[in-house]
Protein backbone atom coordinates (compact mmCIF):
# COMPACT_ATOMS: atom_id res chain seq x y z
CA UNK A 1 0.00 0.00 0.00
CA UNK A 2 1.58 3.23 -0.75
CA UNK A 3 1.38 6.58 1.19
CA UNK A 4 -2.85 8.01 1.07
CA UNK A 5 -3.07 11.73 0.61
CA UNK A 6 -6.74 10.46 1.89
CA UNK A 7 -6.07 9.36 5.13
CA UNK A 8 -3.88 12.11 5.95
CA UNK A 9 -6.36 14.41 4.74
CA UNK A 10 -8.68 12.38 7.05
CA UNK A 11 -6.17 13.20 10.10
CA UNK A 12 -6.05 16.82 9.09
CA UNK A 13 -9.81 17.41 8.62
CA UNK A 14 -10.60 15.69 11.93
CA UNK A 15 -7.64 17.83 13.51
CA UNK A 16 -8.94 20.81 12.15
CA UNK A 17 -12.58 20.19 13.31
CA UNK A 18 -11.18 19.55 16.64
CA UNK A 19 -9.09 23.08 16.89
CA UNK A 20 -12.92 24.84 15.75
CA UNK A 21 -14.34 23.38 18.64
CA UNK A 22 -11.39 23.62 21.32
CA UNK A 23 -11.48 27.17 22.87
CA UNK A 24 -7.98 26.39 24.25
CA UNK A 25 -6.66 25.73 21.07
CA UNK A 26 -8.71 28.64 19.66
CA UNK A 27 -7.51 31.27 22.30
CA UNK A 28 -3.70 30.46 22.27
CA UNK A 29 -3.35 30.52 18.64
CA UNK A 30 -5.54 34.07 18.82
CA UNK A 31 -3.19 35.40 21.95
CA UNK A 32 0.20 34.15 19.98
CA UNK A 33 -0.85 37.13 17.04
CA UNK A 34 -1.95 39.22 18.77
CA UNK A 35 1.12 39.59 20.74
CA UNK A 36 3.48 39.29 18.31
CA UNK A 37 2.08 41.61 15.98
CA UNK A 38 1.89 44.30 19.33
CA UNK A 39 5.58 44.17 19.81
CA UNK A 40 6.55 44.10 16.28
CA UNK A 41 4.40 47.45 16.38
CA UNK A 42 6.10 49.03 19.18
CA UNK A 43 9.63 48.31 17.81
CA UNK A 44 8.23 50.47 14.39
CA UNK A 45 6.78 52.83 16.52
CA UNK A 46 10.00 53.23 19.18
CA UNK A 47 12.66 53.45 15.56
CA UNK A 48 10.28 56.20 14.36
CA UNK A 49 10.18 58.36 17.62
CA UNK A 50 13.94 57.78 18.15
CA UNK A 51 15.76 57.98 14.81
CA UNK A 52 18.69 55.88 15.42
CA UNK A 53 19.46 52.23 15.64
CA UNK A 54 16.76 51.70 13.25
CA UNK A 55 18.36 48.41 11.89
CA UNK A 56 18.15 47.20 15.26
CA UNK A 57 14.55 47.88 16.18
CA UNK A 58 13.64 46.67 12.56
CA UNK A 59 15.51 43.79 13.41
CA UNK A 60 14.16 43.17 16.82
CA UNK A 61 10.48 43.61 14.61
CA UNK A 62 11.01 40.93 12.51
CA UNK A 63 12.77 38.24 14.90
CA UNK A 64 9.00 38.97 17.05
CA UNK A 65 7.52 37.48 14.05
CA UNK A 66 9.69 34.53 13.42
CA UNK A 67 8.75 33.30 17.11
CA UNK A 68 4.92 33.00 15.73
CA UNK A 69 6.26 29.97 13.75
CA UNK A 70 7.96 28.30 16.90
CA UNK A 71 5.47 29.01 19.46
CA UNK A 72 2.16 28.37 17.79
CA UNK A 73 2.44 25.11 16.33
CA UNK A 74 4.59 23.62 19.59
CA UNK A 75 1.40 23.16 21.76
CA UNK A 76 -0.54 21.54 19.52
CA UNK A 77 1.89 19.36 18.23
CA UNK A 78 3.01 18.21 21.37
CA UNK A 79 -0.79 17.08 22.05
CA UNK A 80 -0.37 15.26 18.99
CA UNK A 81 0.47 12.09 19.44
CA UNK A 82 0.24 11.70 23.68
CA UNK A 83 -2.87 13.49 24.34
CA UNK A 84 -4.66 10.90 21.52
CA UNK A 85 -3.05 8.23 23.38
CA UNK A 86 -4.67 9.97 27.03
CA UNK A 87 -8.16 10.67 25.54
CA UNK A 88 -7.72 6.72 24.41
CA UNK A 89 -8.52 7.93 20.65
CA UNK A 90 -5.07 6.72 19.63
CA UNK A 91 -5.35 3.06 19.21
CA UNK A 92 -9.04 3.09 17.35
CA UNK A 93 -7.20 5.26 14.56
CA UNK A 94 -3.69 2.71 15.06
CA UNK A 95 -5.77 0.06 14.91
CA UNK A 96 -7.51 1.37 11.00
CA UNK A 97 -4.77 0.85 7.97
CA UNK A 98 -3.19 4.18 7.93
CA UNK A 99 0.84 4.27 8.00
CA UNK A 100 2.85 6.15 10.18
CA UNK A 101 3.71 8.68 7.70
CA UNK A 102 -0.12 8.92 6.86
CA UNK A 103 -0.60 10.00 10.39
CA UNK A 104 2.37 12.13 10.87
CA UNK A 105 1.56 13.98 7.93
CA UNK A 106 -1.63 14.59 8.42
CA UNK A 107 -0.72 15.33 12.20
CA UNK A 108 2.06 17.64 11.05
CA UNK A 109 -0.43 19.51 8.21
CA UNK A 110 -3.05 20.47 10.79
CA UNK A 111 -0.23 22.40 12.86
CA UNK A 112 1.55 23.64 9.78
CA UNK A 113 -1.52 25.43 8.32
CA UNK A 114 -2.92 27.60 10.87
CA UNK A 115 0.17 28.67 11.67
CA UNK A 116 1.79 29.43 8.27
CA UNK A 117 -1.90 31.53 7.86
CA UNK A 118 -1.06 33.21 11.32
CA UNK A 119 2.61 34.19 10.65
CA UNK A 120 1.95 35.28 7.33
CA UNK A 121 -1.16 37.14 8.08
CA UNK A 122 0.83 39.12 11.19
CA UNK A 123 3.84 39.97 8.64
CA UNK A 124 1.41 41.27 5.80
CA UNK A 125 -0.35 43.17 8.59
CA UNK A 126 3.38 44.38 9.80
CA UNK A 127 3.92 45.46 6.53
CA UNK A 128 0.96 47.01 5.51
CA UNK A 129 1.53 49.14 9.19
CA UNK A 130 4.79 50.04 7.95
CA UNK A 131 4.10 51.48 4.99
CA UNK A 132 1.04 53.19 6.17
CA UNK A 133 2.59 55.12 9.51
CA UNK A 134 6.27 54.37 9.18
CA UNK A 135 9.25 57.09 8.33
CA UNK A 136 10.13 56.81 4.61
CA UNK A 137 13.72 55.22 5.82
CA UNK A 138 12.10 52.84 8.08
CA UNK A 139 10.30 51.24 5.41
CA UNK A 140 13.16 51.61 2.66
CA UNK A 141 15.49 49.57 5.73
CA UNK A 142 12.68 47.01 5.66
CA UNK A 143 12.77 46.35 2.90
CA UNK A 144 16.31 46.66 2.13
CA UNK A 145 18.65 43.42 2.58
CA UNK A 146 16.97 40.08 3.06
CA UNK A 147 14.50 40.77 6.01
CA UNK A 148 12.00 39.67 3.80
CA UNK A 149 13.35 36.71 2.07
CA UNK A 150 14.27 35.68 5.27
CA UNK A 151 10.84 36.21 7.03
CA UNK A 152 8.82 34.24 3.97
CA UNK A 153 11.61 31.53 3.80
CA UNK A 154 12.28 30.52 7.38
CA UNK A 155 8.42 30.79 8.44
CA UNK A 156 7.03 27.39 6.77
CA UNK A 157 10.56 25.84 8.03
CA UNK A 158 10.89 26.95 11.36
CA UNK A 159 7.32 26.09 11.52
CA UNK A 160 8.44 22.56 10.39
CA UNK A 161 11.07 22.07 12.90
CA UNK A 162 8.72 22.69 15.94
CA UNK A 163 6.64 20.75 14.27
CA UNK A 164 9.09 17.62 13.75
CA UNK A 165 10.17 18.37 17.45
CA UNK A 166 6.86 18.80 18.90
CA UNK A 167 5.74 15.59 17.49
CA UNK A 168 8.78 14.12 18.15
CA UNK A 169 8.27 14.57 22.61
CA UNK A 170 4.73 13.90 21.74
CA UNK A 171 5.49 9.92 20.56
CA UNK A 172 7.61 9.70 23.41
CA UNK A 173 6.35 11.40 26.19
CA UNK A 174 3.26 10.01 28.60
CA UNK A 175 2.11 13.55 29.97
CA UNK A 176 1.13 16.23 27.70
CA UNK A 177 2.25 19.18 29.97
CA UNK A 178 6.00 17.81 29.94
CA UNK A 179 5.76 17.32 25.92
CA UNK A 180 4.01 21.06 25.78
CA UNK A 181 7.09 22.17 27.79
CA UNK A 182 10.48 20.11 25.97
CA UNK A 183 8.44 20.67 22.49
CA UNK A 184 8.88 24.83 23.58
CA UNK A 185 12.28 24.36 25.03
CA UNK A 186 13.25 22.55 21.72
CA UNK A 187 12.26 24.39 18.75
CA UNK A 188 13.97 27.25 20.58
CA UNK A 189 17.74 26.43 18.83
CA UNK A 190 17.22 27.82 15.03
CA UNK A 191 15.89 30.93 16.49
CA UNK A 192 19.30 31.61 18.23
CA UNK A 193 20.88 31.71 14.79
CA UNK A 194 18.41 33.88 13.00
CA UNK A 195 18.12 36.37 16.34
CA UNK A 196 21.67 36.89 15.41
CA UNK A 197 20.88 37.61 11.03
CA UNK A 198 18.31 39.69 12.23
CA UNK A 199 20.09 41.66 14.37
CA UNK A 200 22.57 41.89 12.01
CA UNK A 201 25.46 40.64 13.94
CA UNK A 202 25.49 37.77 11.06
CA UNK A 203 24.89 39.89 7.92
CA UNK A 204 23.89 37.72 5.60
CA UNK A 205 23.85 37.63 1.57
CA UNK A 206 20.82 36.38 -0.14
CA UNK A 207 22.66 33.23 -1.18
CA UNK A 208 23.74 32.67 2.61
CA UNK A 209 20.06 33.06 3.46
CA UNK A 210 18.73 30.28 0.88
CA UNK A 211 21.70 28.27 1.69
CA UNK A 212 20.57 27.98 5.37
CA UNK A 213 16.77 27.86 4.22
CA UNK A 214 17.93 24.62 2.10
CA UNK A 215 20.01 23.26 5.50
CA UNK A 216 17.12 23.83 7.62
CA UNK A 217 14.99 22.61 4.92
CA UNK A 218 17.20 19.00 4.80
CA UNK A 219 16.89 19.20 8.54
CA UNK A 220 13.11 19.14 8.70
CA UNK A 221 12.94 16.45 6.11
CA UNK A 222 15.60 14.07 8.07
CA UNK A 223 13.20 15.36 11.35
CA UNK A 224 10.46 13.75 9.40
CA UNK A 225 12.09 10.36 8.70
CA UNK A 226 13.39 10.17 12.65
CA UNK A 227 9.85 10.36 14.03
CA UNK A 228 8.42 8.64 11.49
CA UNK A 229 11.27 6.11 12.56
CA UNK A 230 10.67 6.48 16.15
CA UNK A 231 6.49 6.17 16.08
CA UNK A 232 6.37 3.12 17.39
CA UNK A 233 2.68 1.73 17.26
CA UNK A 234 3.23 -1.22 20.20
CA UNK A 235 4.84 1.11 22.41
CA UNK A 236 2.27 3.80 22.09
CA UNK A 237 -0.32 1.68 22.62
CA UNK A 238 1.12 -0.58 25.80
CA UNK A 239 3.54 1.57 26.66
CA UNK A 240 6.55 -0.60 26.58
CA UNK A 241 8.48 -2.83 24.01
CA UNK A 242 8.14 -6.38 23.77
CA UNK B 1 -8.97 -27.32 3.58
CA UNK B 2 -11.85 -25.45 5.75
CA UNK B 3 -11.66 -21.63 5.41
CA UNK B 4 -11.00 -20.23 8.28
CA UNK B 5 -11.38 -16.41 9.34
CA UNK B 6 -8.67 -16.82 12.07
CA UNK B 7 -6.08 -19.62 12.52
CA UNK B 8 -3.39 -19.36 15.30
CA UNK B 9 -0.37 -21.46 16.12
CA UNK B 10 1.65 -21.44 18.72
CA UNK B 11 1.51 -17.30 18.95
CA UNK B 12 3.45 -16.31 21.78
CA UNK B 13 4.14 -12.62 23.52
CA UNK B 14 6.03 -11.40 25.91
CA UNK B 15 7.33 -8.37 26.91
CA UNK B 16 10.58 -8.53 28.69
CA UNK B 17 10.61 -11.29 30.77
CA UNK B 18 6.90 -11.03 31.64
CA UNK B 19 4.28 -13.32 29.79
CA UNK B 20 1.30 -12.14 28.32
CA UNK B 21 -0.07 -15.38 26.60
CA UNK B 22 2.08 -18.24 25.04
CA UNK B 23 1.62 -20.98 23.06
CA UNK B 24 -2.03 -20.20 21.71
CA UNK B 25 -4.07 -22.38 19.15
CA UNK B 26 -7.18 -22.09 17.66
CA UNK B 27 -9.15 -21.62 14.72
CA UNK B 28 -12.43 -19.50 13.94
CA UNK B 29 -14.58 -20.54 11.00
CA UNK B 30 -16.04 -17.76 9.07
CA UNK B 31 -19.76 -16.56 10.87
CA UNK B 32 -18.69 -17.82 14.12
CA UNK B 33 -18.98 -16.00 17.14
CA UNK B 34 -15.94 -16.89 19.24
CA UNK B 35 -15.65 -16.13 23.09
CA UNK B 36 -12.29 -15.72 24.03
CA UNK B 37 -12.92 -15.77 27.94
CA UNK B 38 -9.99 -15.07 31.01
CA UNK B 39 -9.95 -13.49 34.11
CA UNK B 40 -8.47 -9.64 34.22
CA UNK B 41 -4.67 -9.74 33.09
CA UNK B 42 -4.97 -13.25 31.31
CA UNK B 43 -3.69 -12.04 27.87
CA UNK B 44 -6.46 -11.33 25.96
CA UNK B 45 -6.40 -8.04 24.99
CA UNK B 46 -3.33 -8.43 24.53
CA UNK B 47 -4.04 -11.42 22.42
CA UNK B 48 -6.17 -9.22 20.05
CA UNK B 49 -4.27 -6.63 19.82
CA UNK B 50 -1.28 -8.91 18.46
CA UNK B 51 -3.69 -10.46 15.67
CA UNK B 52 -4.73 -6.84 15.24
CA UNK B 53 -1.02 -5.96 14.40
CA UNK B 54 -0.88 -3.30 16.34
CA UNK B 55 1.92 -5.37 18.46
CA UNK B 56 4.08 -7.71 16.99
CA UNK B 57 4.36 -11.82 18.19
CA UNK B 58 7.08 -13.23 19.59
CA UNK B 59 6.72 -16.74 18.46
CA UNK B 60 3.88 -18.76 16.48
CA UNK B 61 2.11 -17.67 13.43
CA UNK B 62 -1.59 -16.59 12.31
CA UNK B 63 -3.61 -15.71 9.27
CA UNK B 64 -5.97 -13.11 10.09
CA UNK B 65 -8.32 -12.98 7.44
CA UNK B 66 -6.48 -14.89 5.09
CA UNK B 67 -3.52 -12.88 5.58
CA UNK B 68 -0.65 -14.22 7.19
CA UNK B 69 0.37 -12.15 10.02
CA UNK B 70 3.12 -10.10 9.58
CA UNK B 71 4.80 -6.12 10.16
CA UNK B 72 4.79 -5.93 6.32
CA UNK B 73 1.13 -7.26 5.82
CA UNK B 74 -0.51 -5.20 8.77
CA UNK B 75 -2.02 -2.52 7.10
CA UNK B 76 -3.75 -5.14 4.47
CA UNK B 77 -4.87 -6.96 7.82
CA UNK B 78 -6.24 -3.78 9.45
CA UNK B 79 -8.31 -2.73 6.13
CA UNK B 80 -9.66 -6.38 6.37
CA UNK B 81 -10.52 -6.28 10.19
CA UNK B 82 -12.05 -4.12 12.64
CA UNK B 83 -11.38 -3.96 16.81
CA UNK B 84 -13.77 -2.49 19.14
CA UNK B 85 -11.60 -1.48 22.10
CA UNK B 86 -12.79 -1.63 25.41
CA UNK B 87 -12.72 2.34 25.40
CA UNK B 88 -14.90 3.84 22.81
CA UNK B 89 -12.38 6.11 22.27
CA UNK B 90 -14.49 8.62 20.01
CA UNK B 91 -13.74 12.29 19.55
CA UNK B 92 -15.92 14.11 21.64
CA UNK B 93 -15.67 17.63 20.74
CA UNK B 94 -16.98 15.58 16.75
CA UNK B 95 -20.24 14.90 16.32
CA UNK B 96 -21.42 11.16 15.55
CA UNK B 97 -21.28 11.66 11.85
CA UNK B 98 -18.10 13.54 11.78
CA UNK B 99 -16.57 10.85 13.56
CA UNK B 100 -17.17 8.14 11.63
CA UNK B 101 -16.77 10.95 8.38
CA UNK B 102 -12.94 10.92 9.69
CA UNK B 103 -12.79 7.05 9.96
CA UNK B 104 -14.28 6.59 7.19
CA UNK B 105 -11.47 8.22 5.13
CA UNK B 106 -8.93 6.26 7.12
CA UNK B 107 -10.45 3.32 5.58
CA UNK B 108 -10.47 5.06 2.25
CA UNK B 109 -13.69 3.70 1.54
CA UNK B 110 -16.09 4.37 -1.59
CA UNK B 111 -19.54 5.12 -0.86
CA UNK B 112 -18.95 6.82 2.39
CA UNK B 113 -22.29 8.41 2.75
CA UNK B 114 -24.00 5.08 2.36
CA UNK B 115 -21.88 2.95 4.30
CA UNK B 116 -22.03 5.41 7.67
CA UNK B 117 -25.75 5.11 6.98
CA UNK B 118 -25.82 1.21 7.33
CA UNK B 119 -23.67 1.69 10.00
CA UNK B 120 -25.68 3.75 12.05
CA UNK B 121 -29.06 2.32 10.61
CA UNK B 122 -27.30 -1.10 12.10
CA UNK B 123 -26.43 0.02 15.76
CA UNK B 124 -29.68 1.73 15.95
CA UNK B 125 -28.43 5.61 15.98
CA UNK B 126 -29.27 7.17 12.66
CA UNK B 127 -31.47 9.70 14.05
CA UNK B 128 -28.29 11.10 16.34
CA UNK B 129 -25.64 11.42 13.30
CA UNK B 130 -25.73 15.18 14.46
CA UNK B 131 -24.97 14.71 17.99
CA UNK B 132 -21.43 15.36 19.66
CA UNK B 133 -20.19 12.47 20.56
CA UNK B 134 -19.44 14.20 24.09
CA UNK B 135 -22.93 14.31 24.81
CA UNK B 136 -23.87 11.02 24.59
CA UNK B 137 -24.76 8.20 27.22
CA UNK B 138 -21.81 5.68 27.56
CA UNK B 139 -24.20 2.83 25.97
CA UNK B 140 -24.52 5.46 22.98
CA UNK B 141 -21.25 6.38 22.81
CA UNK B 142 -19.85 2.36 22.85
CA UNK B 143 -23.01 2.06 20.05
CA UNK B 144 -20.95 4.80 17.97
CA UNK B 145 -17.62 2.72 18.60
CA UNK B 146 -19.60 -0.44 17.04
CA UNK B 147 -20.57 1.69 14.17
CA UNK B 148 -17.51 2.51 13.64
CA UNK B 149 -15.76 -1.05 13.78
CA UNK B 150 -18.95 -1.91 11.27
CA UNK B 151 -17.84 0.89 8.50
CA UNK B 152 -15.47 -1.68 6.49
CA UNK B 153 -17.65 -4.07 6.46
CA UNK B 154 -14.78 -6.29 8.19
CA UNK B 155 -13.70 -9.98 7.13
CA UNK B 156 -13.26 -10.29 11.37
CA UNK B 157 -14.73 -7.85 13.99
CA UNK B 158 -13.00 -8.19 17.18
CA UNK B 159 -14.66 -6.82 20.18
CA UNK B 160 -12.93 -6.19 23.55
CA UNK B 161 -14.92 -6.08 26.37
CA UNK B 162 -17.86 -4.77 24.68
CA UNK B 163 -19.63 -4.20 27.82
CA UNK B 164 -17.47 -3.53 30.16
CA UNK B 165 -18.70 -0.16 32.48
CA UNK B 166 -22.11 -0.64 31.13
CA UNK B 167 -25.48 -0.71 32.98
CA UNK B 168 -27.36 -4.00 32.79
CA UNK B 169 -29.75 -2.05 30.04
CA UNK B 170 -26.85 -0.57 28.13
CA UNK B 171 -25.23 -4.11 28.10
CA UNK B 172 -28.43 -5.52 26.75
CA UNK B 173 -28.68 -3.11 23.42
CA UNK B 174 -25.34 -3.85 22.91
CA UNK B 175 -25.56 -8.29 23.50
CA UNK B 176 -29.10 -7.69 20.87
CA UNK B 177 -27.14 -5.88 18.69
CA UNK B 178 -23.86 -9.16 18.61
CA UNK B 179 -27.02 -11.18 18.41
CA UNK B 180 -28.13 -9.15 15.10
CA UNK B 181 -24.42 -9.15 13.88
CA UNK B 182 -24.60 -12.98 14.57
CA UNK B 183 -27.53 -14.03 12.41
CA UNK B 184 -25.87 -11.58 9.63
CA UNK B 185 -23.14 -13.82 9.83
CA UNK B 186 -20.64 -11.56 10.81
CA UNK B 187 -17.42 -13.05 12.08
CA UNK B 188 -16.91 -11.89 16.07
CA UNK B 189 -14.16 -12.71 17.99
CA UNK B 190 -15.47 -11.39 21.57
CA UNK B 191 -13.51 -11.05 24.95
CA UNK B 192 -15.16 -10.87 27.94
CA UNK B 193 -14.81 -12.01 30.90
CA UNK B 194 -18.65 -11.69 31.52
CA UNK B 195 -19.42 -15.30 31.38
CA UNK B 196 -23.07 -15.07 30.63
CA UNK B 197 -22.40 -13.16 27.91
CA UNK B 198 -19.73 -15.59 26.29
CA UNK B 199 -22.76 -18.69 27.17
CA UNK B 200 -25.75 -16.55 25.21
CA UNK B 201 -23.62 -15.42 22.69
CA UNK B 202 -20.79 -17.52 21.46
CA UNK B 203 -20.78 -20.54 19.66
CA UNK B 204 -17.58 -21.78 20.81
CA UNK B 205 -15.54 -20.39 23.40
CA UNK B 206 -11.29 -20.29 24.58
CA UNK B 207 -10.69 -20.11 27.95
CA UNK B 208 -7.22 -18.10 28.55
CA UNK B 209 -4.96 -17.32 31.40
CA UNK B 210 -1.62 -16.48 29.90
CA UNK B 211 -1.76 -20.00 28.34
CA UNK B 212 -5.13 -21.56 26.37
CA UNK B 213 -6.76 -23.59 29.16
CA UNK B 214 -9.95 -24.92 27.18
CA UNK B 215 -11.25 -24.57 23.77
CA UNK B 216 -15.10 -25.34 22.25
CA UNK B 217 -18.68 -25.04 22.46
CA UNK B 218 -20.12 -24.60 26.18
CA UNK B 219 -21.68 -28.03 26.73
CA UNK B 220 -18.62 -29.67 25.47
CA UNK B 221 -16.53 -27.50 27.83
CA UNK B 222 -18.83 -28.75 30.54
CA UNK B 223 -18.63 -32.45 29.43
CA UNK B 224 -15.13 -32.00 29.61
CA UNK B 225 -14.67 -30.52 32.82
CA UNK B 226 -17.06 -32.09 34.55
CA UNK B 227 -18.59 -35.88 34.97
CA UNK B 228 -22.23 -36.16 34.47
CA UNK B 229 -24.18 -36.44 37.55
CA UNK B 230 -28.01 -36.54 38.88
CA UNK B 231 -29.08 -34.35 41.74
CA UNK B 232 -31.69 -36.27 44.09
CA UNK B 233 -34.09 -34.44 46.34
CA UNK B 234 -36.05 -36.77 48.78
CA UNK B 235 -38.00 -35.71 51.73
CA UNK B 236 -35.82 -37.18 54.30
CA UNK B 237 -32.57 -39.12 53.84
CA UNK B 238 -32.18 -42.74 53.27
CA UNK B 239 -31.83 -44.90 56.25
CA UNK B 240 -28.97 -47.35 53.88
CA UNK B 241 -28.03 -45.38 51.12
CA UNK B 242 -24.93 -47.54 50.73
CA UNK B 243 -27.25 -50.62 50.13
CA UNK B 244 -29.52 -48.67 47.84
CA UNK B 245 -27.31 -46.89 45.73
CA UNK B 246 -24.40 -48.56 45.81
CA UNK B 247 -26.10 -51.87 44.29
CA UNK B 248 -27.16 -49.82 41.31
CA UNK B 249 -24.73 -50.78 38.20
CA UNK B 250 -25.44 -47.22 36.72
CA UNK B 251 -24.20 -45.43 39.40
CA UNK B 252 -20.13 -44.74 39.83
CA UNK B 253 -20.26 -42.98 42.55
CA UNK B 254 -22.20 -41.00 44.94
CA UNK B 255 -22.40 -38.20 47.82
CA UNK B 256 -24.71 -36.78 49.94
CA UNK B 257 -26.11 -33.21 50.11
CA UNK B 258 -28.17 -30.84 52.22
CA UNK B 259 -31.01 -31.79 50.39
CA UNK B 260 -30.85 -35.64 48.67
CA UNK B 261 -27.46 -37.21 47.04
CA UNK B 262 -25.30 -36.54 43.95
CA UNK B 263 -25.02 -39.30 42.06
CA UNK B 264 -22.25 -39.52 39.16
CA UNK B 265 -23.36 -40.81 36.36
CA UNK B 266 -21.90 -42.29 33.06
CA UNK B 267 -25.54 -42.39 31.30
CA UNK B 268 -28.29 -40.28 33.22
CA UNK B 269 -30.69 -41.11 30.70
CA UNK B 270 -30.31 -45.08 31.84
CA UNK B 271 -29.41 -44.47 35.31
CA UNK B 272 -32.50 -42.02 36.48
CA UNK B 273 -35.13 -44.64 35.52
CA UNK B 274 -32.98 -46.92 37.67
CA UNK B 275 -32.43 -44.86 40.16
CA UNK B 276 -35.93 -44.07 40.25
CA UNK B 277 -37.34 -47.93 40.87
CA UNK B 278 -34.84 -48.50 43.79
CA UNK B 279 -35.92 -45.70 45.20
CA UNK B 280 -39.47 -46.43 45.76
CA UNK B 281 -38.56 -49.55 46.59
CA UNK B 282 -36.89 -48.34 49.11
CA UNK B 283 -39.80 -46.39 50.74
CA UNK B 284 -37.96 -42.91 50.08
CA UNK B 285 -39.90 -39.84 49.02
CA UNK B 286 -38.91 -38.44 45.68
CA UNK B 287 -38.98 -35.04 45.08
CA UNK B 288 -36.84 -34.70 41.93
CA UNK B 289 -34.26 -35.80 39.98
CA UNK B 290 -32.47 -34.06 38.02
CA UNK B 291 -29.37 -34.37 35.28
CA UNK B 292 -27.05 -31.72 37.41
CA UNK B 293 -26.43 -28.43 35.23
CA UNK B 294 -22.68 -27.31 35.17
CA UNK B 295 -22.76 -23.27 33.96
CA UNK B 296 -19.88 -21.76 31.45
CA UNK B 297 -18.95 -19.71 34.79
CA UNK B 298 -18.77 -23.44 36.68
CA UNK B 299 -16.32 -24.37 33.84
CA UNK B 300 -14.83 -21.35 33.96
CA UNK B 301 -14.25 -21.06 38.05
CA UNK B 302 -13.04 -24.39 38.24
CA UNK B 303 -10.16 -23.82 35.16
CA UNK B 304 -9.02 -20.69 37.38
CA UNK B 305 -8.96 -22.51 40.54
CA UNK B 306 -7.27 -25.03 38.86
CA UNK B 307 -4.21 -22.16 38.32
CA UNK B 308 -4.44 -20.58 41.22
CA UNK B 309 -3.99 -24.34 43.27
CA UNK B 310 -1.21 -25.01 40.67
CA UNK B 311 0.75 -21.62 40.96
CA UNK B 312 0.27 -21.70 44.81
CA UNK B 313 2.08 -25.53 45.22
Amino acid sequence: MSFSWIRAGAILLKELQDYRRNRFVIGTMAAAPALFITLPMIQLFAANAIGRNVSVHIGLSLLYMLVIPVTVPSAVSAYSVVGEREQGTLEPVLITPIRREEFLIGKALAAFVPTLVIAYTVFGVFLAAAALFAHPVIVSAIYAGTHVLVQLLFTPLLAGWAIWVGIAVSARSTDVRAAQQLSVLGSVPPLILLALISLNVITVSTALALALAAALMAIDLLAWRAVAAMFDRERLVTGIRG
Amino acid sequence: MVDHALTVERLSKRFGERVAFDDVSFEVGYGEVFGFLGPNGAGKTTTVRTLGTLIAASSGTAIVAGIPLSEKNGPAIRSRISIMPESPGLYLRLTVMENLQCFAGLYRLDDCRGRIDRALRAVNLADRAGDQCGALSKGLRQRVALARALLNDPAVLFLDEPTSGLDPVASREVHELIGSLRERGVTIFLTTHRLEEAERLCHRVAILNTTLRLVGRPDELREQLFRRSLDVRLRAPLDDPKAVLGALPEVEGWEQTPSGYTLTVSAPDLAAPALARALVAAGADILSIAESHHSLEDVYLELIDEDVEAKSR
